[in-house]
């Protein structure tokens, strides 16, 4: 990379069960009115401002076709330019990043939001399943991800009793973020007594349902540097799909999760995750997945990661925490997901992390979109 | 606050393309499970699909399964599903049919939750009435000895 791009400023709402105050546009303008009071920045059309706008949300979630034209007026895209990515917000920041680095923009903002309890999560999953051979069978992602759950403790012997223990973990550093939804002091017991969704998943072990949004401000090195004595460079980022029919796929596996951690890594200049990377923000919708996309990322080999958490490695004080701004698990809604991953890690490499602050110089964060965590992102970043 | 209600309904019509006809098809008038086969990698896929997704060339060797397979994972699924007439609970399966590199989703039946484990073989049950979908086949269960 020729000029670093950085982010220069990161805002999210308190992340909800329910937000029945506010639409969509008044949502996203939370976090848009953060951003520009934080850097002074308007949009403009001169390359004195925002330059232009990458946003994502759903059409199926926000109930109407092209779901980012209700919020264009609040992201700066009244005559002005506004792109859409469907998938998690991490690929409207990775999109956003790209924009910045061809050349044609200097200053780009980003964001994400969803409010999940306008309608039925399932439905909406259902609907991302092939219509001629798997929409009838009524799969959602929570039965994927028991499916996904089920194997992989097949193949390694994970236990329950070790994906309990994220929930216990990622809840309990909940208790230290503001803006995190459902902190909670948990024994591993209360998550195994907590009813069942899809064997092996009980509730506790699913993201709950949430509303909110998460916004961010990306610039060319040159006006980071003008925006804010604390730029976060963006290292390294790399995505991986996999296939479309999940029983096309080795769920005991996550070899997608793999190859965008390497890809990432490889343009990042780094050689041993573990060692280089000090803090790891990952999207963990389902308790056994943050076990799995450990080993994708490479902090364990494969089938280590119930050992992983076992050690304390992965907590708040542990060399290598995950998570510590209490993950999916303690509520974010999905699109948000992965952006939210980038904001917390920039928040602790800016050295805002208040009482959940850890000490890192590189940070990486994970999103994620599909059944199974079927497209993968990892986005490596540094100061 | 004022929450002000919405509805999505639209009817489509999804081609099953030649390929998903043919094997609806075949399932729909005699009850047999057809994958398709590259023969550039030899992976047989089921359901069936056009195009090989490794070798990027389409496929056109059709494969008949006799429907056993193996059980690869499974789920008891604990709420209902809006979508489907169906009550809680319901135990879903992946199944690697013999003569198969892929897995098939479906319903798993006739098995006692205790019994349900990784490498379960299973045989398909089809409904009397079929009207050519994938509810075809009405769900798995362990194959009957004898
Ligand atoms: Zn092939």
């Amino acid at each position: 990379m020729s000029e670093r791009i950085g982010i220069v400023a990161v805002a999210q709402t308190k992340y909800q069960k329910s937000r029945p105050d506010v639409r969509e546009s008044e949502l996203v303008y939370e976090v848009v009115e953060k951003l520009l009071t934080e850097t002074g920045l308007r949009f403009t059309d001169d390359g004195t401002g925002i330059d232009a706008a990458v946003t994502c949300s759903h059409d199926h979630w926000d109930g109407v076709t092209i779901s980012s034209w209700p919020i264009a007026d609040v992201t700066g895209g009244h005559l002005r330019p506004e792109e859409k990515v469907a998938e998690d917000g991490i690929f409207a920041a990775y999109y956003a990043f790209i924009q910045i680095l061809s050349g044609h923009y200097d200053v780009v903002l980003v964001t994400a939001h969803t409010k999940e309890s306008q309608t039925s999560k399932n439905l909406i999953e259902n609907s991302s399943f092939d219509p001629v051979y798997h929409q009838m069978l009524g799969l959602d992602y929570t039965m994927c991800a028991a499916l996904q759950a089920k194997r992989y403790m097949y193949k390694y012997g994970i236990t329950e009793e070790q994906c309990a223990r994220v929930v216990v973990k990622n809840k309990k550093n909940a208790c230290k973020n503001p803006n995190a939804q459902e902190p909670a002091e948990l024994e591993i017991g209360d998550v195994l007594s907590s009813r069942p969704l899809a064997y092996p998943i009980r509730y506790l072990d699913k993201k709950p349902t949430s509303d909110g949004a998460c916004a961010m401000i990306l610039a060319r090195e040159e006006k980071a540097k003008k925006l804010t004595d604390r730029p976060v460079w963006i290292e390294g980022v790399g995505s991986c799909y996999e296939g479309y029919y999940i029983g096309d796929r080795e769920l005991g596996d996550c070899e997608n999760l793999i190859k965008a951690a390497k890809s990432a890594y490889r343009m990042a200049g780094i050689s041993d995750p573990k060692k280089e990377i000090g803090v790891f923000e990952i999207s963990e919708e389902y308790s056994y997945q943050e076990l799995l996309w450990t080993e994708g990322l490479g902090l364990c080999d494969k089938g280590r990661g119930g050992t992983l958490i076992e050690s304390g490695a992965t907590a708040l004080d542990g060399e290598i925490p995950v998570n510590p701004s209490g993950g999916l698990l303690s509520g974010v809604p999905t699109n948000v997901a992965g952006l939210s991953r980038v904001a917390e890690a920039v928040i602790q490499l800016q050295g805002k992390g208040g009482d959940r602050q850890v000490s890192a110089r590189k940070a990486l964060a994970q999103g994620m979109c599909g059944p199974c965590g079927q497209l993968q992102c990892v986005m490596v970043l540094g100061i | 606050m004022l929450l002000f209600p919405g509805k999505i309904i639209m009817d489509y019509s999804h081609a099953a393309g030649r390929v998903g006809s043919r094997f609806l098809a075949e399932l729909k008038k005699s009850k047999r499970l057809l994958a398709i086969r590259c023969r550039t990698c030899n992976r047989v896929y089921i359901p069936p699909r056009l195009t090989c997704k490794t070798c990027f060339h389409n496929m056109e060797d059709w494969i008949e399964l006799d429907g056993r397979g193996t059980l690869l994972t499974y789920t008891t699924v604990y709420y209902g599903e809006p979508v489907l007439d169906r009550e809680a609970p319901t135990t879903y399966g992946i199944i690697r049919l013999d003569g198969a590199d892929t897995g098939l989703v479906h319903f798993l039946n006739e098995v006692k939750q205790q019994d349900l484990r990784v490498g379960l073989r299973l045989e398909p049950v089809f409904k009397n009435e079929r009207n050519g979908n994938i509810l075809d086949i009405k769900y798995f269960r362990p194959i009957k000895s004898g």
